[in-house]
């Protein structure tokens, strides 16, 4: 009998934490409204600045807050691990909803790998000011925002008002296995025309090699279909468009289900163990900028050699323009409802512009420290290739037709395609359903459809 | 004294079980506060994963009900069958063990099991047709894949009772049915089984309510799969997802509403028609 006690008294924990939370929110309601800052342009708690603050962030983001603490031991800090709202886990949000409604429990930094929480971040909810601080409205001076990369902040800009800071830029740019290319014969391919090619003689001449994979949440959406510029995934307003049919998109999902047909991609993801197993073959690559630090420079991952692996330009479509995908680059919040702004501010800055910690191993989004990151990897010769080169242009052409609404693509190609290919269905088969579901999510957050 | 005995489980029932409950239903028929009838429960019943929701719920009951009767009974009169003291308590004991471990723990146990990369029965799940963790955890495997677990934690707790429930019968019952030529499949059919069936009611009961609140489960073979068992698969995740990620726990408040007439219903049926409330 014990396991059914165990579940009713999870469920009624919760039915309850959110009932006294939901009490705590009536009564929190009915206090005064403050008034809106002029410092800060928003309406401020009352500050205490010897008051601890408290962090969310993942467990990348853990040795860059512990380098803050050691260069900063002034800021009383208290660390909270979480997944970072990975894989559209939407976790940061789920907390945020607890403590707007509880009327306290926020953290005073929060951190997420996804580019789009501004999206309800920056709105009031059920009459609780915004979570995320508006930082350009007097918080943060306007000579430290403009260090960062142009377009980094785009994603948490929204009616001119910035509301995050970026963490790292993940331009999809294309990473391949120098020693294999050379041992086989191989060009690197340029377009992504060239790089199907090279599957098909992958798959003939040395099967069991591969090129990459579409097992990750965010591979498929981010990887591929945003540097096909397929309008997949688009916002204008308070339309949602989604269109897989489209012959972007439809290019896109042919090479997908070429090449998952004949194995040069896998259905692994790159986090998993069967990945890691096979890492000896993988031949190439197209990924985000923080493969660098997330595979290639991890010792529990593909592990490379100095001069193995190289970094070259986005692949790009030969009917199409020069540009690429981005998957994710973390995202830092103030919350608006600390109680020691100042702090927060002191570790914001260094924890996205200190050269030691910035980026947190992917290309860091300040400018200054991007460059310091870029020149470092450059001299210290680990990657083939013109590495700053392809970073650089990588990070200056992201397509701009993605949308960051308040929903993530990755629920829906976890939920559709990836059990799909897993029993034997193709994407093109697929792909409605996958529209259908990226619509349905759009109207249930309150978006119309066009 | 026993204002004593009961005054703290009153309590926690009034703060945890009661005034929560009063509160959902304030919610389920308001908004911002204002009385609006019955729109949230419209609102919920016409959202897309809600009907969804509903079947995959409804399938995995009905899978792990049935298979819990069955075997539940079955097992328990194999281990009252026992005829060795030590054989039967040794049993009993392990059947037991399982049901030690918390809900979320024994699922990251389960996800090393199904996953054929790692699992001690690889050979078996790829017998089953599975060559991956994302093929075993496919969608319409899920109500078995998750039914076995429940049973594999939660059953042997009834066995136990049920043995106990075994035990109480009378001696000159069974003497009875033997001295008329009752083997041990015609005692279990016409003078065990309907004997229990009281005790087989209460665990339908018990389980229903548990069943239909399935939520620790597939939220963990969420996270672990990265989202391959979406994070709307049952009624309690859609509610969880209501409240937390859309910020309407008037709409959360009134699934969790429905689920409780359903169980409720449910479970006055089976009061009646198992008798639980005859007295001998």
């Amino acid at each position: 009998m014990a396991p059914q006690h165990h579940r009713t008294s999870v469920s009624r924990l919760l039915i309850t934490a959110t009932a006294i939370a939901g009490l705590a929110a009536l009564t929190a309601c009915s206090g005064p409204a403050g008034e809106i800052d002029e410092n800060y342009g928003f309406v401020v708690a009352e500050q205490n600045p010897d008051s601890e603050i408290t962090i969310w962030a993942d467990a990348t983001r853990q040795p860059a807050v512990e380098a803050f603490q050691k260069a900063h031991p002034e800021v009383k800090v208290n660390l909270v691990v979480d997944d970072g709202s990975a894989n559209g886990s939407a976790t940061l949000q789920t907390k945020i909803a607890l403590a707007d409604q509880a009327g306290e429990g926020w953290p005073d930094v929060a951190f997420s790998t996804q580019t789009n929480d501004a999206s309800w971040a920056a709105k009031e909810t059920n009459g609780v000011q915004a979570f995320a601080a508006p930082l350009d409205k007097g918080y943060f001076d306007e000579d430290f925002l403009s260090g960062f990369t142009p377009g980094a902040l785009d994603p948490v800009t929204i009616d001119d008002t910035v509301y995050g800071l970026r963490n790292d830029l993940a331009p999809v740019l294309f990473w391949y296995n120098k020693t294999l290319l050379d041992e086989f014969g191989y060009d690197v391919p340029t377009t992504w025309e060239e790089y199907q090619e090279l599957g098909d003689k992958l798959a003939s001449d040395h099967p069991d090699y591969f090129l990459g994979t579409v097992g990750d949440s965010f591979a498929g959406p981010y990887v591929f279909y945003w540097s096909g510029e397929a309008p997949i995934y688009q916002v204008d307003g308070d339309t949602f468009h989604s269109d897989t049919s489209d012959a972007n998109s439809m290019k896109v999902t042919e090479m997908l289900d070429h090449m998952v047909a004949n194995g040069t991609l896998t259905q692994d993801s790159v986090f998993g163990a069967d990945f890691v197993a096979k890492a000896d073959h993988l031949v190439a690559i197209p990924g985000p900028a923080w493969y660098s630090g997330a595979l290639f420079q991890n010792p529990d991952s593909v592990n490379a050699a100095a001069g193995q692996w190289g970094a070259a330009n986005p692949l790009t479509w030969e009917n199409g323009g020069d540009v690429t995908g981005n998957v994710g680059g973390g995202m830092w919040y103030a919350s608006s409802h600390s109680k020691n702004l100042e702090a927060v501010k002191t570790f914001l800055e260094f924890i996205v512009s200190d050269p030691s910690t910035a980026g947190t191993g992917g290309l860091p989004a300040y400018q200054s420290a991007a460059d310091a990151w870029l020149s470092d990897q450059a001299s210290s010769g680990f990657y083939d290739g013109d590495f700053a080169g392809a970073v650089s242009t990588a990070a200056g052409s992201v397509w701009n037709g993605w949308g960051y609404p308040n929903f993530s693509p990755e629920t829906s190609w976890t939920k559709i395609i990836i059990p799909g290919i897993a029993s034997g269905k193709t994407i093109k088969e697929l792909s409605a359903d996958w529209q259908k579901e990226m619509q349905n999510e759009a109207q249930a957050q309150g978006y119309t459809i066009g | 004294m026993g204002v004593a005995f009961v005054t703290p489980y009153t309590l926690f029932l009034l703060a945890f079980g009661a005034l929560p409950t009063l509160y959902a239903i304030y919610l389920a028929f308001t908004k911002n506060n204002a009385f609006v009838g019955l729109d949230n429960f419209v609102r919920v019943v016409q959202d897309y994963r809600f009907m969804p929701a509903v079947g995959h719920v409804g399938l995995y009951l009905i899978v792990w009900l049935i298979s819990l009767i069955v075997l539940v009974v079955l097992l328990a009169l194999a281990v009252h069958g026992v005829r060795s003291r030590r054989l039967s308590t040794s049993v009993r004991f392990i059947y037991y063990i399982p049901g030690a471990l918390a809900g979320a723990s024994s699922v990251l146990l389960w996800l090393f099991v199904l996953d054929p990369s790692v699992s001690p029965v690889s050979g078996l799940l790829n017998l089953l047709g599975s060559d991956s963790f994302v093929n075993t955890i496919q969608i319409d495997r899920l109500p078995v894949v998750l039914a076995i677990i429940a049973f594999w934690t939660g059953a042997g707790g009834w066995i136990v009772i049920m043995y106990g429930a075994l035990n109480n019968i009378p001696n000159e019952v069974m003497e009875a049915a033997r001295i008329d030529g009752a083997g041990p499949i015609k005692t279990a059919l016409f003078v065990q089984i309907p004997l229990l069936r009281k005790w087989i009611s209460y665990m339908v009961i018990l389980s229903l309510a548990a069943g239909t609140q399935l939520f620790v489960e597939p939220r963990v073979l969420s996270q672990a799969s990265r989202g391959v068992v979406p994070q709307d698969y049952s009624l309690n995740q859609l509610a969880f997802l209501f409240a937390f990620k859309q910020n309407d726990f008037n709409g959360s408040a009134a699934i969790s509403l429905l689920l409780l007439v359903v169980a409720l219903g449910l479970s006055v049926f089976f009061v009646f028609r198992g008798g639980l409330f005859e007295r001998d």
